[in-house]
């Protein structure tokens, strides 16, 4: 799904290797630091890291979210005894973050703890990358929220394709770093050819500063493509690319991502709302959005259970399987007042993928489900078009009738998203 | 062709990837448009070369497969675009490749999950160059009447439905291969059809964008209106209205920008496509299809209106006079596939082959309808195999366990016998296996192994005819044919053949009778008379027990006759014996013996001093 958030340990572990390759030594990168989830064996850690008994550290979650020191989740310049105590508290406890964007609850589950750097100079910089150049933004007042310092950023484009050392890193620079410009430069040059094989597209520290002429990232945020994990496994060593804070994955869906991983074909599932009544079977990456922004449209953001889609005409025993986790989801629970719930096993008119034959792992799954669908009041629509859809439309009417389920069924003369107004009747049938 | 066109009637195309069925989608587009030749002019396939067999119309035709891109331009040189089918990890690779040819001027991309950074750079080689790349992640997408790309527009059927078979005057574009041809769909039924329409991908940074789509179709004056379906996410669509404002994009426009619903979902929510995730307030659906309205493009309120905007704004243009009548022309007939014939029950053939021993069109494969897990399962052996597969029976276990006696007792016997010599002269020359082994079986015949049969059949013959052991032999003797089965270099009446009384002694014990055993003892008992050594051999005990075990498995005579004929009982001796070859053939192998050649003193030379001159 390309663009990636990884931790900040991650980050910081790859340019401890990185950096010191990139630069033939010129640029020294460590990186003092553990990374502490509910199970981890912190005995072993001690041994393996024996700085941590010995440093003053710095305490903070590492799960995709900044702005931590707001947000009272910083612990700075603490023995490994108080880190411990302090780590221990906040574990596994579900707690509120102030973010730009709002706010967000979720799970502490993973802590960041790291040697206690004391130091003067806060540097910041970023790395973005667009369309046709990479975009280096540097500052020397580092440490705050960079917008309200933004003046004071100067920024260089790189040209795709350009190397960076054809370029006059130092030169652009602010004069006032004097002698401290030709490490920054290399220190930059080296970020950036790391940012460039690792294939990040997006890499920010601030702040950084420098400690015996050696830079130490105080903080680090960053994406990497994940497309590009084929050529890079090897660079990224074992990393995991953990949900944004608050989105943590639950069991389905992360079984659905491993069907998706198994296959060429395509799985999606997000759950948005379990006790929500409508629920969407929907083929098609794009045509998934499209009955999301129905639902929305037609005033039923609350009752959306689901975000998901299916594609790149999965096997019987993938949609079988991908049903199957649906199916079990929306029929746990009766409506509370006893309103009837609604499946859409929609999709635009498929292009190669076999519509009978996607659609007999879904009748399967149905098949399966007979009991539990009409004990949950389920009523199912469905829309679709493409290879032998006639065939497939026709089974999907005769298990209805079979099993005696309402399902309605329509094919490529019906609008695609018609079949979330009649569910839901805001507009009438046809 | 123009600049802005991508393809037209002649258009001709390589396929990267083994993508038959996708090529044949294409063929029988062409078809349907009455090209007059097939848009596919190769495959490239690294993994081999040759040719794929495609359908034209009702006719069967080659279409060639060459191992690189270069080998397939070389051959031919008019073909510009490259239907790219490599998967993710290699579709950057041929596409760089591709791009540096003079001859490929358009690139599809097909694959999903291409590095951004890899396609950034080609998005920029491909501008440099004028050149132009559809996706990646994309189906592609269909001009019609000219060529479509691989399985964009999906099916004949709906090819015909949405008339993509010839050109409307609608040029479309969406982000998502997906939902191409749903758009298809939607302007046909709401326009006169389609001129052109593409997916540029869900990708974050697909290598063309809507924009350049549109800005081609403004270009074309074939094109009256653009319908255009963005997705949340990025900021290409900017561009658009950018574009509108400096006049550069001047043709009425009907857009929908899908994934309104993101801002009331939690923000860190992927939907399927990678590009579609906004990161800014500006990347949203609202905004975007905000934006877009205000820059005066058609925006509909939501997606359930789309179609009729897209009516209103044709049927506007149409009262105008600014929409050309189309001369609707039939497209022909194109045959269906006889696997969707078989499917749907329309067709039905009769074969050329006939099997009742076994089937591996199943699940599982089964010999004469025993499961092959079942076969192991209920330890079958090598005797319930062959019972299953030679008799079509699930033989007694003491059928069975006789087969496999007597192959373990005819497995092999020494260098010296002329099949095992053969195997190992030849061997020794240097040829394999196979070559080896069967120049060993080709020995067996009637003085070699063969005896079995002659045995059976020579025993049977006297007991059918009720004749003494006396009278056979003498009949026998009168017909000078020498009873086969008869006869030991060393075995004799005092000094009995071990395997010989092994086979006799189980058949005496576990046959429910054996006839044809006790009267070939009979006429043993005979000829042992004349000479000790005349006794019932291996190849003779064979011989008769198996038409014992026949008879004791209720066979007719006739159907004993008939398998003696087909030279079922040879066989068995075939069966064991090539286990003896084998071992021969690594012995000799391994042992690394050179080319064997016969020695001078072992070969009498008796020539004489000049051949009889024939007048």
């Amino acid at each position: 799904m390309a663009q990636k958030g990884i931790r900040e340990f991650d980050a910081k572990r790859m340019m401890s290797k990185a950096l010191p390759d990139f630069s033939n030594g010129k640029v020294k990168f460590e990186a003092n630091q553990v990374l502490i989830g509910a199970n981890t064996d912190l005995t072993k850690l001690e041994q393996e890291n024996p700085w941590l008994k010995t440093e003053k550290l710095v305490a903070k979650p590492d799960q995709l979210f900044g702005k931590r020191g707001l947000n009272n989740l910083l612990y700075v310049n603490k023995s490994w005894k108080e880190v411990q105590a302090w780590i221990n508290e906040r574990m596994n406890k579900t707690v509120t973050i102030k973010q730009t964007t709002g706010e967000t609850t979720g799970e502490l589950t993973y802590f960041l703890v790291e040697k206690f750097v004391p130091h003067d100079d806060e540097y910041y910089i970023a790395i973005t990358t667009h369309r046709d150049n990479d975009t280096i933004h540097f500052s020397t007042k580092g440490g705050v929220n960079i917008e309200e310092v933004w003046d004071s950023v100067v920024t260089l484009d790189v040209p795709l394709s350009t190397e960076i050392d054809d370029l006059d890193v130092k030169g652009f620079l602010p004069k006032e770093l004097g002698d401290k410009r030709e490490i920054i430069a290399e220190f930059i040059k080296a970020l950036y050819k790391m940012l460039v094989k690792y294939h990040f597209v997006y890499l920010e520290l601030n702040p950084f500063t420098f400690v015996d002429g050696a830079p130490v990232a105080l903080d680090a945020v960053a994406k990497v493509d994940d497309y590009a994990s084929f050529q890079c496994a090897e660079m990224w060593g074992d990393l995991k690319f953990p949900s944004p804070f608050g989105l943590e994955k639950t069991i389905e869906e992360e079984k659905i991502d491993e069907l998706d991983e198994r296959t060429g074909a395509s799985l999606k599932l997000t759950v948005l709302n379990p006790e929500g009544r409508i629920w969407n079977l929907v083929a098609g990456g794009g045509a998934s959005v499209i009955y999301a922004d129905t639902v929305v449209d037609l005033g039923f953001t609350k009752e959306l259970a689901n975000y998901g889609e299916y594609s790149g005409n999965p096997s019987t025993e993938l949609t079988y399987g991908y049903t199957k986790t649906v199916l079990d989801l929306m029929t746990r629970k009766k409506d509370p007042q006893g309103r009837p719930k609604f499946l859409l096993i929609g999709g635009g008119i498929a292009n190669f993928t076999d519509i009978a034959k996607t659609f007999t792992g879904i009748i399967q799954a149905i098949e399966e489900y007979e009991e539990k669908l009409k004990n949950t009041n389920v009523k199912i629509y469905v829309r679709r078009g493409g290879p032998n859809y006639k065939e497939g439309l026709k089974n999907m009417k005769d298990v209805g009738k079979r099993i005696g389920i309402p399902i309605e069924v329509y094919g490529p003369e019906t609008h695609m998203t018609k079949i979330v107004s009649m569910a839901l009747g805001t507009k009438g049938g046809e | 062709m123009k600049n802005y066109e991508l393809f037209d009637e002649n258009t001709t195309a390589f396929i990267y990837g083994s993508q038959q069925k996708a090529a044949q989608r294409m063929l029988d587009f062409d078809y349907l448009c009455k090209r007059e030749k097939p848009s596919v002019a190769g495959f490239i396939t690294p993994t081999g070369e040759g040719y794929y067999k495609l359908f034209w119309g009702t006719k069967e035709i080659t279409v060639p497969r060459y191992l690189t891109i270069e080998d397939a331009i070389k051959e031919n040189p008019d073909a510009d675009v490259l239907v790219n089918f490599a998967s993710e990890r290699s579709c950057a690779e041929s596409t760089m490749e591709a791009l540096e040819t003079e001859n490929i001027r358009t690139i599809i991309m097909i694959a999903e999950g291409v590095p951004q950074r890899d396609v950034r750079k080609i998005a920029k080689l491909a501008k440099e160059k004028g050149k132009w790349i559809i996706g990646p992640a994309t189906v592609g997408g269909i001009k019609p009447g000219c060529f479509k790309i691989g399985n964009a527009a999906g099916t004949v059927e709906n090819i015909r439905d949405t008339k993509l078979y010839r050109p409307g005057s609608v040029g479309f574009v969406s982000v998502s291969g997906g939902l191409s041809n749903e758009g298809y769909n939607i302007v046909a039924r709401n326009t006169d059809g389609i001129y052109e329409g593409y997916a540029v991908g869900g990708d974050v940074y697909p290598a063309t964008t809507l924009i350049d789509h549109l800005l081609r179709y403004e270009q074309n004056p074939n094109i009256t209106m653009m319908v255009a379906l963005g997705e949340v996410g990025g900021k290409d669509e900017y561009q658009i209205i950018q574009a509108i404002e400096e006049k550069k994009l001047t043709k009425p426009l009907v857009m929908w920008v899908t994934g309104t619903c993101a801002e009331m979902l939690p923000s860190g929510v992927q939907f399927g496509h990678a590009g579609a995730k906004a990161d800014s307030k500006a990347d949203t659906a609202k905004a975007k299809n905000a934006a877009l309205r205000k820059a005066g493009v058609i925006v509909p309120d939501s997606f359930e209106d789309y179609g009729e905007k897209i009516k209103m704004t044709f049927d506007k243009l149409k009262a105008e006079g600014k929409i050309k009548e189309i001369i609707e022309q039939t497209p022909p007939n194109i045959p269906m596939d006889y696997a969707q014939a078989v499917a749907e029950g329309l067709v039905r053939k009769s074969t050329n082959f006939v099997s009742t021993i076994c089937d591996e069109t199943g699940e599982i494969h089964n010999y004469c309808g025993v499961p092959i897990d079942k076969v192991i399962k209920e330890k079958y052996g090598i005797g319930g195999v062959i019972g299953l597969l030679w008799f079509k029976k699930v033989l007694p276990q003491y059928a069975r366990d006789f087969i496999e006696l007597v192959i373990q007792i005819v497995a092999d016997h020494g260098p010296a016998v002329s099949g095992a010599h053969n195997t190992i002269v030849t061997a020794r020359a240097g040829k394999n296996l196979i070559e080896s082994i069967v120049s060993g079986i080709l020995t067996i015949g009637p003085r070699f192994g063969g005896a079995v049969n002659g045995a059976a059949n020579h025993f049977s013959w006297g007991l059918e005819n009720n004749l003494k052991p006396r009278e056979f032999i003498d009949q026998m003797k009168k017909k000078n044919v020498r009873v086969q089965g008869i006869g030991h270099r060393i075995h004799s009446v005092d000094n009995p053949d071990e395997r010989c009384e092994i086979m006799m002694n189980f058949a005496k014990e576990h046959f429910p009778k054996h006839p044809l055993l006790d009267y070939a003892l009979a006429v043993q008992d005979v000829t042992t008379m004349k000479k000790n050594t005349l006794i019932l051999n291996v190849d003779g005990t064979i011989g008769v027990l198996f038409v014992d075990l026949l008879k004791s498995l209720n066979y007719k005579d006739e159907e004993i006759k008939e398998m003696i004929d087909m030279g079922f009982f040879n066989a068995f001796f075939i069966i064991g014996r090539t286990m003896g070859f084998m071992g021969h053939y690594f012995d000799q192998k391994r042992l690394k013996t050179p080319l064997y050649r016969h020695p001078w003193d072992d070969i009498l030379y008796d020539v004489p001093e000049k051949p009889e001159v024939v007048k």
